[in-house]
């Protein structure tokens, strides 16, 4: 069975918000409500560079190991799926996630913050048709066979959703062709020595690139 | 021949120029696909691996943006998982082992010791140890207690019992109906439990006999008991326990409680650690109070149910308070007689 999963490619990511627009429009979520969202570090400065950031779908997910209604649930597939059934708006798993992902419509007093929401990978959630299905979690575009939206209608392919082994290998293919040291994210010598016109050699500094042609 | 060699010159120059221009068109195809340096030369400057250990530490720069209306997060919630460790690996077991385990111990030390009888027959004549306001006062508050470990501990361990019990439908009813009541009751022991606290403040106050108490173990197991004012000094610890841990329990609640003043996640990691700590550990201690009040002390329960104690339990369990007010001991058919009337309007008793 294929492990879904999102990678954003920080180097390609032009911050256009075209994710989190996508993703609102898919899923017509509450107002305040925006499961996916965009990080700028550096803004303004020459190193600046964005990611886009929503539920992550991790293997070893914090947000169902601290709830304490088993709002939170795994498919076989790894896409991590909340039931709004549950959810007494505890607020736990915002607390534990790594990458800020579980939103509530409210925060009000008396913890009454309203049930949670978070990304679906456009998977939906449980319900008894598909209507309400649509109106708890949004999009089940899984289900009809197509990706998340956000990922989708990425302009410069900086997003990609799916199968954790074919965009583990798309992203590997851009790292050989970037020639990074480590692993794409880091500092990028060749890239300097192009721009100091002092050649194009791959001798030195692409050993973890040339492993990652090895392993695929 | 001499004149045509120029034209011919030429039309070789043409078709020479020509495959060159091809030729470039087809390496710069030829280039796009396969020179690796290319994307490398336009791809956007990346950050170096400093600032992605500081992403993972949970650190942001000035220049950090994030396009999520009045976000306040960084871009990896660097205390999550620590929070996480430590309630799901030390916390909740700690609150198995604590809650579990004193019950087991008292559980034993009934069974091997026994409840502590009074030494000497009852004389009849009945002395006013809590007043209607203070009974009141700290029934209301051992209710709201009880409620809120019954809910606080469904919070923390009810899914691994009671959904394959009662199945979803009950389960989600049960549980919204649990957050609603420890969120809504909570706030309202907090402000009880200060009044009450701080009435019974003067009873409280540790004295130099108190250490003899303590050293004697509060006279719990045999005959003999230590000297005592009006409250001894197990009854003092407990009172500066609530005073202490209680309070950080209430004050790290009503952080949790209310969100709308916008503290951020890792404020409320730490609240949750120190109430759920505080919690547990003050549930375990009141198994111990409940035990001690009730079974395991013969006529001391109905001081808190009643109000009056009687002569022989006063002067062995409180002696130096007993010496101060046992002239205002009444008998307890005149207590009885007098009931109905004085309601609400009962002398306020003297401490010792």
């Amino acid at each position: 069975m294929a492990t879904m999963k999102f990678m954003c490619d920080a180097e390609r990511c032009i911050e256009c918000n075209g994710c989190v627009t996508a993703c609102k429009n898919a899923n017509e979520v509450e107002w305040g409500v925006q499961r996916r969202r965009v990080v700028t570090l550096n803004d303004g400065e020459p190193s600046e560079v964005s990611i886009s950031v929503a539920c992550m779908h991790c293997d070893d997910a914090p947000c169902i190991a601290v709830c304490p209604t088993e709002t939170l649930f795994q498919r076989d597939d790894g896409i991590v799926l909340h039931d709004k059934d549950l959810c007494i708006g505890c607020g736990y798993c915002l607390y534990a996630c790594p990458f800020g992902a579980p939103q509530f419509p409210k925060q009000n007093a008396f913890g009454e913050r309203g049930k949670m929401d978070k990304c679906t990978f456009c998977a939906g959630g449980p319900a008894e048709t598909q209507e309400e299905e649509y109106l708890k979690y949004g999009a089940n575009r899984i289900a009809e066979g197509k990706l998340p939206l956000c990922a989708e209608m990425c302009s410069t392919k900086a997003l990609l959703a799916g199968d954790a082994q074919e965009v583990a290998d798309i992203f590997r293919q851009r790292v050989v062709q970037r020639g990074h040291r480590d692993g794409g994210w880091s500092d990028n010598p060749r890239r300097e020595r192009v721009r100091a016109g002092q050649g194009n050699d791959l001798s030195a500094a692409d050993s973890l690139a040339y492993d990652a042609t090895q392993q695929g | 021949m001499n004149t045509s060699t120029p034209w011919r010159g030429l039309w070789r120059l043409s078709l020479l120029i020509l495959a060159l221009v091809v030729s470039l068109g087809l390496a710069q195809t030829a280039l796009a696909q396969a020179d690796p340096g290319r994307e490398a030369a336009i791809a956007v400057p990346a950050l170096d691996a400093d600032v992605w250990r500081q992403v993972k530490n949970g650190e942001t720069g000035p220049n950090y943006r994030d396009s999520r209306f009045d976000s306040n997060y960084n871009l990896i919630n660097a205390s999550g998982e620590t929070w996480r460790q430590l309630r799901d690996r030390w916390v909740s077991p700690f609150g198995v082992i604590v809650i579990l385990g004193m019950i087991a111990v008292i559980g034993l030390f009934y069974l091997v010791f026994g409840s502590k009888k009074l030494d000497e027959p009852r004389t009849g004549r009945k002395l006013l140890r809590w007043s209607l306001v203070i009974r009141s006062l700290h029934w209301t508050v051992a209710s709201l207690f009880i409620l809120l470990a019954l809910t606080g501990l469904n919070l923390a361990y009810g899914k691994a019992i009671f959904r394959p019990l009662f199945g979803d439908g009950f389960w989600a009813a049960m549980m919204s109906g649990t957050k609603l009541i420890h969120n809504y009751l909570g706030p309202l022991f907090g402000i009880l439990l200060v009044i009450l606290l701080l009435r019974l403040l003067a009873h409280n106050i540790p004295r130099k006999h108190d250490l003899a108490w303590f050293a004697k173990g509060g006279g719990l197991i045999g005959k003999g008991h230590p000297d005592a004012g009006f409250a001894n000094a197990g009854e003092k610890l407990w009172y500066w326990l609530l005073a202490t841990a209680g309070i950080a329990v209430i004050v790290s609640g009503l952080v949790l409680d209310f969100p709308n003043y916008g503290q951020g996640r890792d404020t409320m990691q730490w609240a949750n650690i120190i109430h759920a700590v505080g919690a547990f550990g003050l549930t375990a201690v009141a198994l111990g109070h409940i035990y001690i009040g009730t079974l395991g002390t013969e006529a001391s329960f109905e001081a808190m149910a009643t109000g009056y104690v009687d002569e022989s339990w006063a002067k062995e369990h409180h002696n130096l308070w007993y010496e101060d007010v046992k002239d205002q001991a009444v008998p307890e058919e005149q207590l009885a007689a007098t009931r109905p009337h004085s309601r609400g309007e009962e002398p306020t008793p003297r401490s010792g």
